[in-house]
């Protein structure tokens, strides 16, 4: 689904991949995980397609094509969803209506006829359920005067309505008490599918208790440095990423 | 960054939809202005003498006054003498007294702005004032307002059928020596609105008036008067478009409202006058003076506008609050693209007890514009428990454009109670990437976050010209943005 070869991105000056390499296919969960300022959030970014990131080599195919020729709009529409660190607030505009106009823009891109209004509310109330989340949140303004826990909430109630064939989760245990990273582990893991990829970015090894991943992959620096499976992670938490960089170095 | 704000001025480019002319037989008086000017504009109209009286007085009065320079807007000398102060379609001597009557290429003009006089009016249930150039065309649905006695027409024929409302009311909110631009108003106003509630009557349907500049090199002076008797209440819409000159035309409108015990005047624009090229040549210049008085106890006027167009704006709808309990409303979006100057609030003077205001000012500046929000909130020495709320937002589109807030506060009564926020933002690339991240267009993105900004003003405008809102806004800066 997902093949990244040699990847490399700057922001400004900064050089911040220096070359990454990463396959994903369908059915997939991978962790990425490395300490702070080693490149995770860029790596999501890069694939969201924002500008600021410039890509300076490599390669990344999604689905046979090639990633860089999409805007991010159509990767959007493709199937590529990011999850946000920092959900971003949209004063005035209701959670519903962002909701719709995506879901319609996916199937617009599809060729497919807009959602039946009453159709479309009834599979949001079912996800908002599985989300635990109280129907006024449809009302709200995107993101505005949500919590912490809420933010991170939504943005998996929209990979819910949405059903990206690749999830980009950046962050999004970052901020959570106990409770809520259940309920969003628990979205998550509902969206685990033999044809849908799950990319999870995360510093901590607390999210994989909840959330299993077929795959660990630790960044250091702007590179993978170690791959392997779950028990990665667990390694990781003993030793701390100290240990492995200094393996690996 | 540099990409994405060059995307963002490719969206705000947009070109002028309503800029086409109508060749039409049309009668102009010669530009120029004097008191012979003035007596024909009279005599063409076949006016009472008051009338006459009352625009030699104005005249005399505009005479001896300076042009205002205290806005934050710039252009060139106006030469008065260059500006023709009457045009009207030739078919005025008889003017028609049906739709079928109106000259068919008048209703197409209507058509292509968007307002087939029969359906839509029938449709929605709006009755429409049609002032094209300086002279009222037709009048919808006059017969079924007739029923609840309320009286919709045109200024001209309200002069001849209602002198004693004219003259009773004509003035005494905006005065014709109140300003430089009112007091040339009363001079030379060719033609507008007259709305009369009777006491007790709820105006069965929403009154509209769409106003069009037509011919070339002439300004438009309408005056609109509207009067709501005792407990009654009225919802009026009033619609702006000229077609595409490179020379600047003026319109100075006046517009009065009184509004009588338990009284209510709900008072809605979308005005789209042509805001010129994008270098700035051409457009129109609107100074418009509008002001409502809450004469009665516990009346109510609410100010809502969306202005859109305009190379320059110069209007500050107000409301007087002298009856006790009365309430003033203002609710504006002023979008400002290119090289559009606005300078625009309000005036909320509280002269009455228990006296409230709000004001909700809602400022969108794209391209090289600028966009000034001015507003006053007086609270006179027995306004006794007076309160204002005042939001007062700015939005910024690219980085060439400009936002200015001037507020001014005067308090004389210390139970008083008035509140003043404000906040400036440019229009963030971070929404518009998470809006994309989403599968919504560029476009489309600005245009979500634009309506969100707007939102609490939209709010306020009947419902099918909400919709038209949203639509012209998203016209107004498409291409604009990213």
């Amino acid at each position: 689904m997902l093949k990244i070869n040699n990847l490399q991105a700057r922001v400004e000056a900064a050089e911040i991949l220096k070359g990454i390499d990463l396959e994903v296919k369908a059915g997939e969960v991978h962790a990425i995980m490395g300490p702070n300022g080693s490149g995770k959030s860029t790596l999501c970014q890069v694939l969201g397609g924002r500008d600021g990131y410039e890509v300076t080599g490599g390669t990344v195919e999604y689905l046979g094509k090639d990633l860089f020729e999409l805007e991010p709009e159509e990767r959007a529409r493709e199937g590529i969803l990011l999850g946000f660190q920092y959900p971003v607030e949209i004063p005035g505009v209701k959670n519903i209506y962002l909701l719709k106009e995506a879901y319609n823009a996916q199937r617009k891109h599809r060729g497919e006829p807009e959602a039946d209004t009453f159709q479309f509310l009834k599979l949001v109330r079912e996800k908002l359920k599985t989300m635990q989340m109280d129907e006024s949140f449809l009302h709200r303004a995107v993101n505005v005067g949500f919590s912490g826990g809420e933010k991170k909430r939504n943005e998996i109630l929209q990979m819910l309505v949405l059903e990206p064939k690749l999830a980009l989760l950046d962050e999004t245990d970052s901020g959570l008490d106990i409770d809520a990273l259940k309920v969003v582990s628990d979205g998550v893991n509902r969206l685990r599918s033999p044809d849908r990829a799950i990319v999870l970015v995360t510093h901590y090894q607390r999210l994989l208790s909840h959330i299993e991943p077929d795959f660990v992959h630790v960044l250091s620096d702007g590179r993978i440095i170690k791959s392997g499976d779950k028990t990665l992670a667990h390694e990781l938490e003993r030793n701390g990423y100290h240990g492995i960089i200094e393996e690996a170095a | 960054m540099s990409t994405h704000s060059q995307d963002v001025e490719q969206l705000v480019k947009r070109e002028y939809k309503y800029g086409f002319s109508t060749d039409i037989d049309q009668e102009i008086l010669p530009p120029g202005l004097n008191e012979d000017v003035i007596r024909a504009i009279s005599a063409k109209k076949r006016e009472p003498e008051f009338m006459l009286n009352w625009r030699l007085e104005a005249y005399r009065h505009w005479l001896t006054m300076k042009e205002p320079g205290w806005a934050h807007v710039h252009y060139p000398k106006i030469d008065y003498q260059a500006v023709s102060y009457y045009a009207a379609p030739k078919s005025d001597d008889d003017a028609p007294k049906s739709l079928d009557e109106v000259d068919p290429k008048l209703l197409e003009t209507y058509e292509k702005l968007g307002i087939p006089l029969h359906e839509r009016a029938r449709l929605a249930g709006v009755a429409v004032d049609a002032v094209f150039d300086s002279v009222s065309v037709t009048t919808t649905f006059k017969e079924k307002l007739g029923e609840a006695g309320v009286i919709f027409c045109s200024f001209s024929e309200a002069v001849h059928n209602h002198p004693e409302l004219v003259q009773k009311y004509l003035g005494t909110v905006v005065p014709s020596g109140d300003n430089f631009f009112a007091a040339l108003n009363a001079a030379v106003f060719s033609d507008g609105s007259f709305v009369y509630i009777p006491k007790g009557v709820r105006c069965p349907m929403e009154l509209s008036t769409y106003f069009r500049i037509n011919a070339m090199d002439t300004g438009q002076f309408e005056r609109t008067l509207i009067i709501a008797e005792e407990g009654s209440h009225v919802s009026y819409l009033e619609g702006c478009t000229a077609p595409q000159r490179d020379r600047n035309q003026l319109h100075a409108a006046v517009v009065e409202l009184i509004a009588l015990d338990d009284a209510e005047i709900k008072y809605s624009t979308v005005q789209n006058w042509y805001p010129g090229d994008e270098e700035g040549k051409g457009g129109i210049y609107n100074f418009v003076t509008k002001r409502g008085e809450c004469r009665g106890r516990n009346s109510k006027i609410s100010w809502t506008q969306v202005e859109a167009g305009s190379a320059i704006t110069w209007k500050y709808p107000s409301c007087v609050l002298l009856g006790d309990n009365s309430v003033g409303e203002f609710y504006s979006v002023a979008v400002g693209n290119n090289m559009q100057q606005i300078d625009s609030g309000t005036k909320m003077i509280h002269v009455g007890k228990n006296t409230h205001s709000t004001i909700i000012s809602k400022g969108i500046s794209a391209g090289r514009a600028n966009n000034a929000y001015r507003g006053l909130v007086k609270i006179l020495g027995g306004a006794e428990g007076a309160r204002n709320y005042t939001q007062c937002d700015s939005l910024l589109l690219g980085d060439r454009c400009g936002a200015h807030t001037y507020p001014y506060i005067e308090v004389k009564n210390p139970s008083a109670q008035v509140e003043h926020e404000a906040t400036t933002s440019k229009i963030g690339d971070d929404q518009i990437f998470y809006l994309k991240q989403r599968g919504i267009s560029e476009e489309d993105a600005v245009n979500m976050i634009v309506n969100g900004f707007c939102k609490e003003v939209f709010g306020e405008l009947p419902m099918e010209f909400a919709v038209e809102a949203q639509a012209l806004l998203a016209v107004s800066l498409e291409g604009a943005v990213g």
